[in-house]
């Protein structure tokens, strides 16, 4: 059986994102409000306008979460937690909704608000406790130490590859008034960092973050009678791997230098997409760098780079704004920050706003398609989600 | 005869200076790591003392300990768990004195001779903690020490015993004390140690109608090296004869001190060789055995000697505090609840015993076990598979700050075992210098944490030791 394809089917007519960072005098409330009406403007709708909802966050615990502060109509209100996939995801069942015939107008909101809890992130849970004490930077660095080995890079080989993907991230970074970390950095600043998981860093890793984002999607017919720069969604992909979420238990078959899931994913989004080669055809890729390994991965997880290939790409700039893909084009979860919710369509208003132009600085040139790639997991055991946007 | 068919010994890899502990004070104690305590390490005994052997034939296990980790709730069952013991053992804890290892041998002795056991395993460990830097802390040490006891072809048989009881407040620890109390120097040796001990050689020589020259190797309880010497000397032991102490390399190990000796006596011992067995703690007890030419028989436990001469030297006394948990770290800030119980009570195999499923259909072997196989997708076809003896390989690895203990940043192992599954765990005792892809690992029992009054264990992999 065929899977079947969203293509041009639904359209997003206005999105929101707040400043990302530490937002300590606002709660997630004043982030969803934030979010949802810059969404309403852009879209010139109504709040009344909105038939259903989605809410992605991985603390609140239901609809109710947006539909308190936001005052929705008693419409309904899906709350969608899927770890660090859980904005995109939302996106994507929003996306179903509307596809489906269901309805014409529907609101998506990614928000976390992370910075009230101690730690960084994550709680306790009812299991055996003797798992799940790993830190996520420990559970990434396993793929570094085994992608060194295996690329036969030394130490000082890598940390230089990794940090040249913290650099780029947060040049972009530096260029975007929402983002946690405005700063340029340098290579020798990330190479000297305190040590987090060896071979990670400080500054391979992206921080604790509070923010939202939101979108108003809808049929792809009405969306001319809101504007003329609405944006399309070509493709979405989804994979889930067959790993238990616990964290000692990996697939015994994993080689800890390759991405499964992003890999499904991103195969099926490409056909819905109609997309052959995803290193000539996709304009630009917003990426889940939580970590600077991670987005190595994903290079050539999406076929953007040749495996084992990355280190050559980003030292032939491949990936940056200027390049052949440029990547994370308003600084990644790098540089962005990482309130896990919000993520996910934070990288969707990225591409939405750089194929309509208005990017300011950082804007790529003629961009026809936008990937954003999003997971939750551990190498080993992901869930990633695919949204690839294009013009009308 | 009923008698000791196998034994083995454990000594924590740490040894701390004593001179970090006093100045210029010779020798090293052995000291606990900071994810061990007692029952970690009985099961690194009873593993030493367990090796090849056919574990279906014990029928009863005891621990026995003056620093059981709770004061309510069975040491033993745990230890019989990690053990991958049959569940139809009788576990019980054997506690609250010096004595308690000596006077499990005992009994465990009658159970075999009343033909209720067919194997006992008694299994000895002790961390004592004195007030830091007192004398108890000074002279003390960890360490362990199993033996397995049976009826046939025992390689050691055992002569007799004679008992003695010494209601005295000479060492003591309350409900409310964290450290071990004692009255002063004088009365503890002089009305306490070393009047029963001569009470007990007095009582047994002429029991038994023995004298000190009958024995080829004589083992005495000992709170410190001078005493120790003093009254064996006194009481007519040729110093050659009377067995090392293990003072200035372990300590005094509490409840495992002469449990401990005894191993190490074993290890030289000959056919035919007498020997005197005598304990202390409110009271004493003394025991006659008989090497039988069995002795040959037993090897490949790295005992005591092995243990030994595997050591990494702490050399600070503030590491020392912070594994005993006498200086908080910053980690503390945030405390970790416990487990969940019914969790605990249902992860048990895979947990404490280590055992992997492998599947039936296809032999791939999951861990934990999986009721659909990682592999050919088969329900429900699986056996367990222990993976606690099996020697692994590490695939990779990283030292992680985030998650810091007491001895550092967390080394996490992905580890692929022979004969198939894979675990993703702690690596502990390691240098971070000597960790890399490929190397070869074993598995041990450690306590992962402790929150909500729950200690809470599981396997850890480590560099492996000679002797495996």
């Amino acid at each position: 059986m065929a899977i079947g394809t969203i293509k041009d089917k639904v359209a997003i007519i206005g999105m929101g994102c707040t400043k990302f960072g530490e937002s300590w005098q606002w709660d997630a409330e004043d982030l969803i409000v934030d979010a949802a009406y810059e969404a309403y403007e852009d879209a010139g709708i109504d709040p009344k306008d909105i038939q259903a909802a989605w809410v992605g966050t991985t603390r609140g615990s239901s609809g109710a979460t947006i539909a308190g502060p936001l005052k929705l109509d008693y419409v309904p209100v899906t709350r969608v937690e899927n770890i660090c996939a859980t904005g995109a995801d939302a996106f994507r069942n929003a996306c179903f909704s509307i596809a489906a015939g269901m309805y014409d107008i529907v609101l998506v909101v990614g928000v976390e608000k992370t910075k009230d809890a101690w730690g960084r992130g994550g709680g306790g849970s009812a299991d055996s406790g003797v798992r799940g004490i790993r830190s996520a930077a420990g559970g990434y660095a396993n793929v570094a130490t085994r992608y060194f080995h295996e690329c036969g890079l030394t130490f000082d080989q890598g940390k230089e590859m990794l940090a040249k993907v913290a650099v780029k991230n947060h040049h972009n970074g530096s260029m975007n008034p929402k983002a946690h970390f405005q700063r340029e950095i340098t290579i020798e600043q990330v190479v000297k960092a305190p040590m987090i998981a060896w071979p990670l860093g400080l500054y391979d890793c992206c921080p604790t973050t509070d923010g939202a984002a939101a979108a108003v999607i809808c049929r792809a017919d009405l969306a001319k009678n809101f504007k003329d720069d609405y944006i399309l969604v070509k493709g979405l992909g989804m994979s889930v791997g067959p790993s238990t979420t616990g964290m000692d238990r990996v697939i015994s078959s994993y080689d800890f230098i390759h991405w499964e899931e992003t890999e499904r994913a991103s195969k099926q989004a490409y056909e819905m997409a109609g997309i052959k080669n995803p290193r000539k055809e996709v304009s630009m890729a917003q990426v889940h760098d939580c970590f600077t390994i991670s987005e190595i991965m994903i290079y050539e997880g999406l076929g953007l780079a040749k495996k084992k290939g990355s280190k050559q790409e980003i030292e032939a700039g491949t990936f940056t704004l200027e390049g052949e893909v440029p990547v994370n084009t308003d600084g990644g979860l790098k540089a962005m920050g990482h309130p896990i919710g919000a993520s996910g369509v934070r990288k969707i208003y990225e591409n939405y706003k750089q194929l309509q132009g208005k990017s300011g600085p950082r804007q790529v040139k003629n961009p026809k398609l936008g990937l954003s790639h999003s997971q939750g997991g551990w190498p080993g055991g992901f869930m990633c989600c695919i949204t690839i946007l294009g013009h009308r | 005869m009923a008698g000791i068919i196998s034994f083995g010994g454990y000594v924590p890899i740490y040894r701390l200076s004593r001179n970090a502990i006093a100045r210029g004070m010779p020798g090293e104690k052995a000291i606990c790591g900071f994810d061990e305590d007692s029952i970690t390490m009985a099961v690194e005994a009873g593993l030493d003392c367990l090796r090849g052997r056919d574990r279906s034939q014990v029928d009863a296990l005891i621990f026995a300990s003056t620093t059981s980790p709770y004061k309510e709730k069975q040491a033993a069952v745990t230890v019989a768990n990690a053990l991958d013991l049959r569940r139809e053992v009788l576990t019980m804890d054997s506690t609250n004195t010096l004595r308690a290892g000596t006077l499990a041998l005992g009994t465990a002795l009658d159970a075999i001779k009343a033909g209720s056991a067919r194997q006992v395993l008694v299994v000895a460990a002790d961390c004592r903690m004195g007030s830091p830097r007192g004398d108890l802390d000074r002279a003390s040490g960890d360490g362990a020490a199993a033996f397995l006891l049976g009826k046939d072809g025992e390689a050691v048989s055992v002569v007799g015993s004679y008992n003695l009881t010494s209601d005295v407040l000479d060492v003591w620890r309350s409900h409310a004390d964290d450290y071990v109390r004692s009255w002063e120097d004088r009365f503890v040796i002089t009305q306490g140690y070393e009047k029963v001990i001569r009470e007990a050689v007095a009582g047994t020589t002429k029991k038994f109608n023995v004298t000190p020259k009958d024995f080829a190797k004589a083992i005495f309880y000992g709170p410190d090296a001078r005493s120790h010497a003093g009254i064996t000397r006194a009481m007519g032991f040729d110093p050659a004869q009377v067995q090392n102490g293990l003072f200035e390399t372990v300590g005094s190990s509490g409840a495992a001190h002469v449990p401990m000796q005894l191993v190490a006596a074993l290890e030289t011992a000959k056919a035919g060789d007498k020997l005197l067995v005598v304990n202390y703690g409110d009271g004493a007890d003394a025991t006659i055995l008989q090497v039988t030419s069995n002795i040959s028989k037993v090897k490949g436990p790295r005992g005591i000697k092995g243990h030994l001469a595997l050591k990494k030297a702490i050399n600070d006394y503030d590491t020392y505090a912070r594994w005993r948990q006498l200086l908080s770290l910053p980690e503390d800030r945030n405390p970790v609840g416990g487990p969940s119980a019914p969790a605990v009570l249902r992860e048990q195999d895979s947990v404490v015993r280590l055992h992997a499923g492998k599947c039936k259909s296809c032999g791939f072997v999951n861990y934990p076990p999986q009721r659909v196989c990682e592999n050919c997708r088969a329900k429900d076809q699986w056996d367990p598979w222990p993976l606690a003896e099996r020697k692994g390989t590490i695939f990779t690895f990283t030292h992680d700050y985030l998650s810091s203990t007491a001895a550092g940043p967390t080394t996490w192992t992905i580890v692929d075992f022979e004969g198939g599954g894979r675990i993703a765990t702690a690596m502990t005792d390691r240098d971070m210098e000597e960790v890399r892809i490929g190397l070869p690992v074993e598995m041990t029992f450690r306590q992962i944490r402790f929150g909500g009054g729950v200690h809470n264990y599981w396997w850890k992999t480590r560099a492996i030791r000679a002797g495996s």
